[in-house]
């Protein structure tokens, strides 16, 4: 009934899919599963909007891949990518448990010894923000480009990935 | 689900009552103890500060208030060596976005690095004890096993496919784990940290009026925590709480109405939201008009404060044995009466409180639930209720739950066999509620009056009062922000002349 952590590889997609854009990162894992075989010791993760919980998925995991929104100096639609120290993991003040994110983990991970040898952050920053299931077409548009991206990089780190025929 | 099903007039089989409560329960520990170390912790414990520790210091500090085995001088230096190697790695960025030196923190260096310890070791503990969920919901978070009607899990001692004798043992083992938890670290914490803010039970009282729907319902029926409501701060009285007198204002809500300065019940609620407010960003917002999404509900036209203060304050007006007796002895620790817990620190202990006398009923419900398992009733779910042909052409139900931040209601109205009407009025929205047609406050904003800011730039102050209430906001919003991470933005107003909300949140994430 649990799922055990013991993949190598961990492709997390993270966003709240009740609100457009934001949602962005879980959109991308459910077209990868949909498309791709994934092998064995590859986990592709919905990690919805879950935040210290994730810690525990990181545990022996050699190479991260996150997919998430990103509020960055770039156009709504536009893709980034950070990889290693540029991802940002740091402890923040915040107004209620539900903001704790992303860089609050990978903060949690580095202190805790369970931060990934490998990490890639691919990031785009969204147009629509708002309640809402689609996203916008500008960001809808980049989900096929992203899972490209992320299959190009799984390769990279030594997966590959047959195509569902 | 308790909507509906009070709506059709189910009664949950015996089986399915007793898992609400075990998750529910595990649900509080859970949520109290992470509310406390990875969200509240920071307003009290200075992280930096913890680099100038004697870890020797901590030890003794740590082995004088618990016999937690994770004490000694070489632990205590392990976790002070990580922290300083963050530090050390030049970007400052963990620790850039706080408050940190400010001089409203007051624990001692040793007391600081106990903490931050204690930051760590939650973060392995609630790995530990929220299997539970995915043990008894199939999956956590966001719980598939609830239906109308009772749960979806089967019970059956012998079979491998069902709630068995083994997930009794594991249940039991997890339970007792969070328990010991809770005794030797969360409670010896709180209070430990609370003599040195002890000017906190004079702040952050504000309304004075509590409600709890109660909650937990035992063999008998009757809620474990007791439903009722308190006015003004008198323990003497606990009043009875008749759903009917609930009803929420919209005159400085962003929704359109008939009648903006009527109150309606949930059952005749609307929610038609009309946007007049100015063209974001904006730096100001008039407050006699409309200025938020939030209604403001009201219970017999009184604002109120929900939650553990809530719930604690009413059980022990009602004189429930076990939350009096610990209630006692956390204020006679702090050599205090009760009148302390009207505070920012009286929410933070109570939150504390709630977490000790509901780790030690978990195992209790595990009992129960074996002890019914073992007489043979296997029953879980009452199938019949999902036939439409049985349901009455027109009916209405109000559903509660006391969900960990507070009272939670949500209200259905089901004719020709279709959701006609569904309203909710979740916790955060009696504790953040605005102002309503008479110009009464809600819990945050008369909770924030008079609250002394040491610098208006660092509003830790505020913060303080605002986390004790564990608020719901911005909800599940995931946007990592690279541009910068400043804090969420507090724009203070002076108290003198002043006739709106004291406070506006620039949300960094874009949230309500």
């Amino acid at each position: 009934m649990i799922e055990e952590p013991h993949a190598k590889t961990l492709v997390l997609g993270v966003g709240n899919m009740l609100m457009a854009d934001e949602g962005v990162g879980v959109a991308v894992v459910k077209r990868l599963i949909a498309q791709y075989h994934v092998p064995e010791e590859v986990l592709i993760l919905d990690g919805g909007t879950l935040g210290l919980d994730l810690l525990y998925y990181l545990e022996g995991v050699e190479n991260l891949l996150i997919v998430d929104a990103v509020q960055a100096d770039i156009a709504p639609g536009e893709l980034l990518r950070l990889e290693g120290d540029d991802v940002p993991s740091f402890l923040s003040m915040k107004i209620s448990p539900h903001q704790i994110g992303v860089p609050d983990m990978l903060f949690a991970a580095k202190f805790k010894g369970v931060y990934p040898r490998n990490i890639v952050l691919w990031g785009v920053r969204p147009e629509l923000l708002d309640i809402g299931l689609e996203l916008s077409p500008v960001v809808a548009r980049q989900v096929g480009t992203l899972v490209g991206n992320v299959v190009e990089q799984l390769k990279q780190w030594g997966h590959t990935l047959a195509p569902v025929q | 689900m308790r909507a509906v099903e009070n709506a059709l007039g189910v009664k949950i089989p015996n089986n399915a009552r007793i898992l609400r409560n075990i998750i529910e329960g595990i649900q509080y520990v859970q949520d109290h103890v992470i509310h406390f170390y990875h969200l509240h912790a920071l307003d009290w414990v200075d992280v930096v500060s913890a680099l100038s520790a004697d870890p020797k210091g901590t030890s003794d500090l740590a082995q004088s208030i618990s016999d937690w085995p994770k004490s000694s001088a070489d632990y205590f230096k392990g976790i002070q060596d990580k922290l300083a190697a963050f530090v050390n790695t030049g970007q400052l960025g963990p620790f850039a976005n706080a408050y940190w030196g400010h001089s409203a923190y007051k624990l001692p260096p040793e007391a600081n690095l106990m903490a931050v310890a204690h930051y760590l070791e939650a973060l392995d503990w609630q790995r530990d004890v929220i299997r539970a969920h995915a043990l008894l919901g199939s999956k956590n978070p966001h719980l598939q096993t609830y239906l109308v009607g009772g749960m979806a899990s089967p019970i059956d001692p012998t079979s491998q496919a069902a709630i068995n004798a083994d997930t009794i043992a594991q249940l039991k083992g997890m339970f007792t784990r969070a328990k010991e938890f809770v005794d030797k670290v969360y409670l010896p914490d709180v209070l430990a940290v609370a003599p040195f803010y002890l000017d906190w039970a004079g702040i952050g009282g504000g309304l004075g009026n509590y409600l709890s729907y109660g909650d937990f319902p035992q063999a008998d029926g009757s809620p474990w925590l007791p439903q009722g409501y308190i006015l003004g701060k008198d323990l003497s009285k606990v009043h009875p709480v008749d759903h009917q007198q609930i009803a929420e204002y919209i005159t400085h809500s962003w929704y359109e109405s008939d009648d903006d300065s009527a109150s309606k019940h949930p059952w005749d609620g609307e929610t038609k939201p009309k946007y007049s407010g100015p063209k974001p960003p904006y730096e100001f917002l008039d407050t006699d008009k409309k200025y938020t999404w939030m209604k403001a509900p009201r219970l017999a036209d009184h604002p109120m404060e929900v939650g553990p203060l809530a719930r604690m304050l009413v059980a022990y007006a009602s004189g429930h044995p076990r939350v009096k007796e610990v209630v006692g002895a956390v204020l006679k620790t702090l050599g205090a009466g009760p009148e302390v817990l009207f505070s920012t620190l009286g929410r933070t202990a109570a939150r504390c409180i709630e977490t000790v006398v509901t780790a030690e009923k978990l195992n209790e419900w595990v009992d129960e639930l074996a002890a019914s398992m073992k007489s043979g009733d296997l029953s879980i779910h009452d199938w019949n209720v999902w036939d439409p042909e049985k349901w009455p052409a027109d009916v209405k139900g109000w559903g509660y739950t006391e969900a960990p931040r507070g009272s939670l209601g949500h209200w259905i109205h089901i004719k020709d066999k279709k959701i006609f009407n569904y309203q909710a009025v979740v916790p955060s929205t009696w504790n953040c509620s605005p102002r309503d047609a008479k110009g009464q406050m809600g819990a945050y904003e008369s909770a924030l009056l008079g609250t002394p800011i040491a610098d208006p730039k660092m509003p830790l102050e505020v913060l303080r009062t605002i986390h004790s209430f564990d608020p719901c906001m911005a909800c599940g919003v995931h946007l990592l922000n690279l541009e910068g991470n400043e804090i969420n933005e507090v724009t203070l107003q002076s108290a003198h002349g002043f006739s709106g909300p004291l406070l506006r949140f620039n949300g960094r994430n874009g949230g309500s």
